[in-house]
């Protein structure tokens, strides 16, 4: 197996979506490539990183007013509904 | 990974009633649901946009929209499949506005297939986490991501920072499967390789074995 072909099944080889036989080809592959190895774990590294350190949180001060805003313009909707009703 | 998609599993009768609720009149119903999901299209707009007042305006209008448009939500898939479908269209409207460019879509891919093959193939030691402080990873992680297209971005946000599945990635930005996977396999190349120039090991070598 060359390197660009195990590049291109490592998205699924990381999700653990792979059938036994090509993840045992891939497994081989990574044995002795020292290369692909490396991309191997820094890519896992990237995911693990980004999903541990959420960089954009809702500041909860925020996430109310974010909150009432949406709720009132919900409201004034829903009142327009019923009035265009009746 | 599986546990977020156990927990999504476990809450979809519960959403269901939620709507059902909201589409008879029910805004506390719909304020349930708000509260269910603002921090995730919050996290989403904030990807897409860069920009805190755009990400809360695409909240505000996603939430407003989806209320508005309840009773065409058929059930087929789950309201936050179509929430987030709502706010990513918003996201990419607005950072088109701020751009003043007509052009982003999710169909803008810059990069060439070659943009795909790693250039760094040194190792990361120590753990990138315990060289940084929180704050400073953060700067780091928000700068790197930002470099990416906003095609790569939000497929990779979807996948891997909201831990979604590829089917309903696929379903949300209304891409083939296919689609979804390679851009998926590009961002996250193209993130590692960036990662790669304050995380690289100092001393060469792996590092790793």
């Amino acid at each position: 197996m060359k390197c660009t072909e195990f590049l291109k099944e490592l998205t699924d080889y990381l999700d653990g979506r792979i059938n036994e036989n090509l993840r045992v080809e891939l497994d081989e592959h990574l044995h002795w490539c020292h290369e692909c190895h490396v991309v191997m774990n820094t890519t896992k590294k990237t995911i693990e990183i980004y999903r541990d350190n959420q960089i954009y949180e809702l500041p909860e001060d925020l996430r109310n007013r974010l909150h009432q805003a949406i709720m009132s313009k919900c409201r004034k909707t829903k009142s327009e509904k019923t009035t265009s009703h009746e | 990974m599986e546990t977020i998609q156990k927990k999504a599993e476990e809450g979809i009768t519960s959403e269901l009633a939620l709507v059902q609720a909201a589409k008879k009149g029910d805004l506390e119903a719909f304020s349930e649901l708000v509260k269910r999901y603002d921090r995730n299209v919050f996290r989403i707009a904030q990807h897409i946009t860069h920009n805190e007042e755009d990400a809360q305006d695409v909240v505000q209008d996603a939430f407003l929209k989806a209320y508005q448009n309840l009773e065409q939500f058929q059930g087929n898939s789950k309201f936050y499949t179509w929430l987030v479908r709502i706010a990513v269209n918003e996201a990419l409207m607005r950072l088109r506005k701020r751009r003043n460019d007509r052009t982003v879509s999710l169909d803008e891919d810059v990069e060439t297939e070659e943009g795909s093959i790693p250039r760094e193939v040194a190792g990361w030691a120590p753990n990138p986490e315990q060289l940084y402080g929180t704050s400073e990873l953060g700067d780091i992680l928000k700068k790197t991501i930002q470099g990416l297209s906003p095609g790569f971005r939000t497929v990779f946000v979807l996948r891997d920072v909201e831990g979604l599945s590829t089917e309903e990635t696929a379903e949300m930005l209304n891409l083939s499967i296919p689609a979804v996977k390679s851009r998926l396999l590009r961002a996250r190349l193209q993130l590692r390789d960036r990662l790669a120039k304050y995380f690289k090991s100092k001393r060469g070598g792996d590092g790793q074995r």
